[in-house]
């Protein structure tokens, strides 16, 4: 086997393997539970609630926009006025509070995992831990996963409403469109399961950001090189995972 | 008392370790010595279980360590604390909280009772006024002081210390010295200290470890340094003026 077709083929197949082997370790039993709901809340606090400001500023103008270019490209005599509250309320349910939301994220927290976590490993942190006899693994991972899980559908409600207020934004001082007719669209044949599929993605899309980024960040080998290679790998991957993710999940609870 | 059998590691081939058979007796301080690259630090690896050895045994008095169940293992590391050459103290958590936590972790005791002990241990270290600082806020000394602290506040059978002088003054290095060898006796454990600071050797060094290229080389206590005829350890440990000059005055007085 030449040395491409093993960097091909065996590396994800290793790779793959160490993730599952890393996983295994990191959903076995606490060995205190006290310890861990602390560091579970405080995760909420680091990866939640730090990252409202971001999904706000973001889905509001993301919100805005999408109304205005629905609103210039697709008027028509032929079109209702309320088919621009429907498709941005659409796109921002469907797509983006979940997916493109969980896509930022992952830059945003999945590199604050990472490098975390990798520091722990070269600064030695980690060997501490196993020389008291705790799991690391568990200790640094779980609480992660656990507290991006549970904040991640509050973070989605977040971002469809402030993408809502930015469309009514537009409406109400950009005078892009009459703000009844987007409210009457944005109201329009509204399906309640388009908000669980959009939790049910957020809550994969958030393990797939936690549990890769710890990953890399837990088998960063190196010194502060490899923990700037270890973050911009877990950006890159998790991103490409929450894509090919999303298809899928698509596809099994819309079709 | 630690003891090694034919304990050999290999790197992808490549012989790290051959065949190191040694005793670590209780209530001395044990030093491995050894030139950069000589295979000290993964022997200490080993001998913790961070690196499994290809061949031989590691007996914590009597108990097989490299071959015993995951459970017996995690108990028998709550017997061991270690000093790390970075000192690896957790950045996110202040002195007294680092030293809390492997009582947090494992003890039963009320929180008031933890809070006494770790600041009993930190008094101990002389750092008693510092608790409230981190990690980043206080010298390497300190640091290496506080990791002492953290080690030692549950009480360990058996003391791990990985080249505690590095980065050290002299001056700094004796105190850290001394700390450990009056902890040693105190508590009457096996310590183990990786070293190549020649002061070390000829301060503490109550059972000594030679390493060339990965085998026993000599072994001794300081004591025997003056009077040993290994072309190699004399190479290494007087390899400065000062020592030479040490080494030519004590031989005088003797003759």
């Amino acid at each position: 086997m030449t040395k491409y077709s093993e960097e091909i083929m065996v590396k994800p197949i290793t790779t793959l393997g160490q993730y599952l082997l890393l996983m295994r370790r990191v959903f076995a039993r606490p060995e205190r539970f006290r310890m861990y709901f602390k560091q579970y809340v405080s995760e909420m606090a680091q990866l939640g609630i730090n990252s409202i400001g971001i999904v706000l500023l973001i889905s509001f103008f993301i919100g805005a926009v999408i109304c205005i270019q629905i609103k210039l490209n697709i008027e028509s005599p032929w079109m209702p006025r309320f088919v621009v509250g429907y498709t941005t309320r659409e796109i921002l349910l469907l797509e983006f509070s979940s997916s493109i939301m969980c896509l930022i994220l992952a830059g945003k927290v999945g590199s604050n995992i990472a490098s975390e976590i990798g520091t722990m490993r070269v600064t030695q942190q980690i060997d501490a831990l196993e020389i008291m006899g705790i799991n690391s693994a568990s200790y640094l991972i779980l609480p992660k996963i656990l507290g991006l899980m549970t904040m991640i559908p509050f973070l989605v409600v977040f971002s469809i409403f402030a993408g809502i207020f930015g469309a009514f934004c537009t409406a109400w001082f950009g005078g892009i469109m009459n703000a009844t007719d987007l409210e009457y669209g944005l109201q329009y044949m509204f399906v309640e399961w388009y908000i669980w599929c959009s939790f049910i993605k957020s809550l994969f899309f958030a393990f797939i950001i936690a549990s890769v980024s710890a990953y890399f960040g837990y088998t960063v080998e190196g010194g502060s090189i490899a923990v700037g290679k270890a973050s911009t790998d877990s950006v890159v991957s998790s991103s490409v995972l929450i894509l090919f993710s999303d298809l899928i999940l698509t596809q099994l609870l819309m079709g | 008392m630690i003891e090694l059998k034919s304990v050999s590691k290999a790197f992808e081939g490549r012989t790290v370790l051959d065949n190191i058979n040694f005793s670590f007796e209780n209530g001395k301080t044990n030093l491995i010595i050894g030139q950069s690259g000589s295979g000290k630090t993964v022997l200490m690896k080993c001998i913790v279980g961070l690196l499994t050895p290809e061949k031989g045994e590691v007996l914590y008095d009597g108990r097989d360590f490299i071959h015993m169940g995951k459970k017996e293992k995690q108990a028998l590391r709550r017997e061991m604390g270690m000093i790390f050459q970075s000192a690896a103290l957790f950045d996110s958590l202040s002195v007294l909280e680092n030293v809390m936590f492997p009582l947090d972790m494992f003890s039963n005791a009320t929180y008031r009772e933890r809070v006494k002990r770790a600041q009993f241990c930190l008094d101990r270290v002389n750092l008693i006024d510092a608790q409230n600082k981190y990690p980043g806020e206080i010298s390497g000394g300190m640091q290496k002081r506080v990791a002492i602290a953290r080690a030692i506040v549950l009480q360990p059978q058996y003391l791990f210390c990985d080249e505690p002088n590095s980065g050290l003054d002299p001056k700094t290095s004796l105190v850290i010295d001394e700390l450990i060898h009056g902890i040693t006796t105190e508590y009457n454990m096996t310590t183990i200290i990786n070293t190549h600071d020649m002061n070390s050797v000829m301060g503490i060094g109550e059972s000594i470890l030679y390493i060339y290229q990965g085998h026993k080389e000599w072994e001794g206590t300081k004591d025997d340094v003056f009077t040993a005829t290994n072309e190699r350890l004399n190479n290494f440990i007087f390899a400065s003026d000062l020592l030479r000059k040490v080494k030519a005055e004590e031989t005088k007085e003797k003759g």
